[in-house]
């Protein structure tokens, strides 16, 4: 057990590594004729995406436990998918304007899958500065909340390009599309890879804020210890 | 070809990203194992 996260981590390494290999040779994915070498920022673009979408589903599930349970390890799951999926977010937003940019000849429109996406990724970041920010007993079910409604906007995130007319592609599942096999393979390894990277990154993430949460009662307790004559005085 | 610079823009952006919140976890660790080592004291 003592080294079963060193060798995921090897693991996830070098899945990652051969992930990035197949999206950039040509012997992994064939080139997109139209765009040329550009269209492999795909193979990281919507990998990402998926599994920010996948972390903040899992943060809908744990915040709807918290508040029935109040159970501290779901607040935790909650606060720590919350936080890798902004970081996953972050990265489609950077990876899609860079994108467009050779393809649309511009970084940004406002679009409504761009638009929703930054939405999203707003009511996320809103999320965490309520952790972080509010001292109030009640901000795990103020964020529990809010985490409710963020998660209601990632299908319409999605399917946004079903229900309007934007300039963003369509989506690659079910979205009526067809795509190459060896793209679509290439694209189910890097989304494997992400997700298992993103496993690992919210399980150091969880042991952190759990080691943190007993620091702080620690402290608490010690000031307690230290000063009782205060603690009595500001009944 | 002349969109490569994108490409590897986009691949490097994602790993900057990534690294960036890996290295403030690791200093929040070790900002943590300190605060431990205090108490313990």
């Amino acid at each position: 057990m003592k080294y079963l996260f060193p060798i995921l981590v090897i693991l996830t390494g070098i899945l990652l590594s051969y992930a990035m290999y197949m999206a950039l040779s040509p012997n992994g994915a064939p080139t997109e004729q139209t765009m040329g070498m550009v269209q492999r920022i795909f193979y990281y673009h919507v990998p990402s995406a998926w599994t920010a979408f996948l972390l903040f589903f899992i943060n809908l599930g744990a915040s709807v436990y918290y508040l029935i349970k109040r159970c501290s390890t779901a607040d935790i799951l909650a606060l720590v998918t919350a936080e890798v999926g902004v970081v996953f977010c972050t990265v489609v937003l950077v990876t899609g304007p860079i994108w467009a940019r050779p393809v649309w000849g511009i970084w940004w429109t406002w679009d409504m899958r761009l638009t929703s996406t930054l939405v999203l990724w707003l009511i996320y970041v809103s999320y965490l500065f309520l952790r972080k920010f509010s001292s109030s007993g009640q901000t795990p079910v103020l964020a529990a909340a809010l985490a409710i409604l963020g998660a209601l906007c990632v299908p319409f995130v999605y399917f946004s390009i079903w229900f309007f007319r934007t300039q963003h592609p369509q989506p690659v599942m079910g979205g009526g599309g067809s795509i190459d096999p060896r793209m679509l393979h290439v694209l189910l390894i890097n989304w494997l890879a992400f997700s298992c990277f993103a496993f690992l990154v919210c399980w150091s993430r969880f042991r952190l804020e759990k080691l943190q949460r007993e620091v702080d009662e620690a402290h608490a307790m010690r000031s307690l210890m230290d000063d009782p004559a205060g603690s009595r005085s500001t009944r | 070809m002349t969109s490569n610079p994108y490409l590897f823009a986009a691949y490097a952006a994602t790993w900057i990203i990534h690294i960036a919140y890996l290295t403030t976890i690791m200093r929040r660790y070790s900002r943590l194992k300190r605060e431990v080592d205090e108490l313990k004291k």
